[in-house]
């Protein structure tokens, strides 16, 4: 396992590397000027320093290569230095936004939070709805309540997050009036009251978010409980008198949850592209506000970097989700 | 010879697979309404500009913002445009994104999934590449594309035909990779039989033995990704268009009209129901369709 899992990690490296090319040619090669909005009175030759100061002068791979510096070894020490209080990054050059002019990993970690907040309520919300759906539909398999829970989920998969988004604003917050429109990131929670208005605020995006992870975890969860219902180990615990509680609970769950927890690991990253939208219409300010701002505003390293962030996210994913794998089911062996 | 034969099928006319599928397709009382309701979008957006009197782009500023009426079904926008004309307008565009960048994503899934199945040495490196490929962060790529080529694709062929040509590439190379890893999984185990080592064993070329052998035997799961793919085409346009990286703001799609109507939320909340409603309805029931189509295809469920 421990083989596997090494293996498994040097895999993804160069991955990693593959991807970050892949966004970084996207980008650099594109037939765009980030000198555009420069005024046309400035002279060519300040035009031309300036694209220095840029690093634009330099070879397209001098430029991989420092970037590939400032994302993996700069970066890292300055956030180092954060924790600990040390100099490793003294008078390093990092990412700059060319919107702000600060770093964009400083912006980042600003952001960060009322992403996670959302998005990772909203999965352990949905995540929460799903099993109990996908447990009880695959128990009462073709029952009413099956029937149901597949055609809601069929809706849940079909109704995309910018329709129910302005939906659920149209019912609670105008017509309504229960909860608030958008999301307030000033908001600090201090007492009771301003906690009531914090859950307010969320309902509505973690809503909207949950209903996304709902239908595809309960589809798995159900699924795979169907394939466990019929097994032969299920038959010998009834037959031994187990009480049905026992044998569902304690047995079938035990075994069909092994494929649904790698879901739930593999489909994370998927969330937060799907919060890009989310937050877009709860006005939530967060990572997926910022990719949208540097994208209108062409801010050519920011978009690269949470771009990356997003791919890197992905690949991590995908390497815990094989690893759980290995670790939950015994009969997995990789070696 | 015609005797013979006749006697054989004494009890059951002839059957052919397709009238199989298609008794078993009507069955699934689902993937019927779904199909009914996806043609008759199909056929009321490609027709109505035809029957309907007002035009997508008809500016009519006395009647601005008015709610639904006889004349006005849908009722009409800031600038008096019937909404309803604007819908038909918008459907158009959402439907025909969604063929070509579904039939693009076919081409290169089917393209790919063949070639990874059939050569043995090409499948570690293509299969490599589908992984990369699905390790990609999907949403923002495709809003970096749009950021990036919008721009030159416009000005080589014109706002609206540059956009529908970035759209649809964009969609089709980054939406390919489920269908190359289904069928390189059939193709793997259509290999594997007699029939493809008795067409060998007659001397048929490779490209004769995929067109003639293997092609027509991983149609269907070819056809169910189809009809995922013009759903999941359609939302991804929908959210582009939504986000604002879509198509110029005077041309129509489904998923324009929808960011138009948000800004308006507060005063006409009625406007963001009937985009939201048509890709929603058209969605779910190009998703039923493409279940009964599995249910249908699969022989193993079929005649059951």
């Amino acid at each position: 396992m421990l083989n596997f899992t090494i293996r498994r990690t040097l895999i993804s490296i160069p991955t990693l590397l593959f991807i970050s090319l892949i966004i970084f040619l996207l980008l650099n090669l594109a037939p765009n000027d980030p000198m555009a909005q420069v005024p046309l009175t400035v002279p060519p030759e300040v035009k031309e320093k300036m694209r220095e100061a840029l690093g634009l002068g330099q070879p397209l791979y001098i430029q991989f290569f420092k970037w590939l510096i400032q994302f993996f070894w700069i970066e890292p020490q300055v956030f180092f230095d954060h924790l600990f209080g040390t100099t490793f990054s003294e008078g390093d050059l990092r990412i700059i936004s060319w919107q702000t002019r600060s770093p964009v990993m400083d912006i980042i970690v600003q952001r960060m939070p009322q992403t996670l907040w959302v998005v990772g309520m909203s999965y352990i919300v949905g995540i929460l709805i799903a099993l109990p759906i996908g447990i009880y539909s695959a128990y009462r398999h073709y029952s009413v309540f099956d029937q149901a829970g597949t055609f809601v989920t069929m809706i849940g998969y079909s109704i995309p997050p910018f329709f129910t988004g302005p939906l659920v604003i149209v019912i609670f917050a105008v017509q309504l009036g229960w909860l608030p429109s958008t999301y307030d990131t000033l908001h600090v929670v201090i007492d009771w009251d301003t906690f009531v208005i914090q859950f307010k605020q969320m309902i509505l995006p973690v809503m909207v978010l949950a209903m996304q992870t709902t239908a595809q975890i309960s589809r798995y969860m159900r699924a795979s409980m169907l394939d466990n219902l019929n097994q032969d180990y299920v038959r010998t615990a009834r037959a031994k008198g187990l009480s049905e509680w026992t044998v569902v609970m304690m047995h079938v769950l035990r075994n069909s949850m092994i494929p649904v927890v790698t879901v739930i690991a593999l489909n994370l990253p998927a969330i937060f592209g799907g919060a890009i939208i989310t937050e877009q219409i709860f006005k939530v300010n967060g990572i997926g506000g910022q990719l949208i701002g540097a994208i209108y505003s062409n801010d050519l390293p920011t978009v690269q970097t949470i771009t990356f962030m997003f791919a890197f996210l992905i690949v991590f994913f995908n390497l815990i989700a094989d690893l759980l794998y290995g670790l939950l089911d015994p009969r997995i062996r990789y070696d | 010879m015609t005797e013979t034969n006749k006697s054989h099928t004494l009890h059951s006319k002839p059957r052919s697979k397709w009238r199989d599928v298609w008794y078993q397709f009507r069955k699934h009382k689902g993937a019927l309404i779904g199909s009914i309701v996806f043609f008759t979008i199909v056929i009321s957006v490609m027709f109505g500009p035809l029957v309907w009197p007002f035009e997508a782009n008809e500016i009519n500023i006395r009647a601005r913002n008015q709610g639904p009426s006889w004349l006005h079904p849908f009722g009409t926008d800031q600038l008096g445009r019937d909404t309803f004309a604007r819908m038909i307008a918008g459907g158009q565009t959402s439907i025909a994104v969604g063929l070509a960048a579904m039939t693009l994503s076919l081409l290169l899934g089917s393209f790919i999934g063949v070639m990874a199945g059939y050569y043995r040495r090409l499948d570690g490196l293509l299969m490599r590449f589908t992984d990369l490929f699905l390790s990609l962060p999907l949403l923002p790529l495709l809003l970096v594309m749009m950021l990036l080529f919008r721009e030159p694709l416009s000005q080589a062929y014109g706002p609206e035909r540059g956009m529908f040509v970035l759209i649809v590439f964009a969609i089709g190379v980054t939406s390919w990779m489920p269908t190359a890893r289904i069928v390189r999984g059939d193709v793997m185990a259509l290999k594997e039989r007699e029939f493809i080592l008795a067409a060998q064993s007659i001397g048929t070329t490779d490209a004769k033995i995929i067109t003639r052998h293997i092609m027509p035997n991983v149609l269907s799961p070819i056809l169910v990704s189809a009809t995922l793919g013009i759903a999941n085409a359609i939302i991804t346009e929908s959210a582009l268009s939504f986000l604002g990286l879509g198509f110029p703001p005077d041309f129509p799609t489904w998923g324009r009209l929808l960011n138009d109507a948000v800004d308006y939320l507060q005063l006409y909340p009625e406007r963001v129901m009937w985009p939201g409603l048509a890709i929603s309805l058209t969605v779910l029931s190009i998703n039923y369709l493409g279940d009964g189509l599995r249910d249908a295809l699969d022989p193993r469920i079929r005649g059951r």
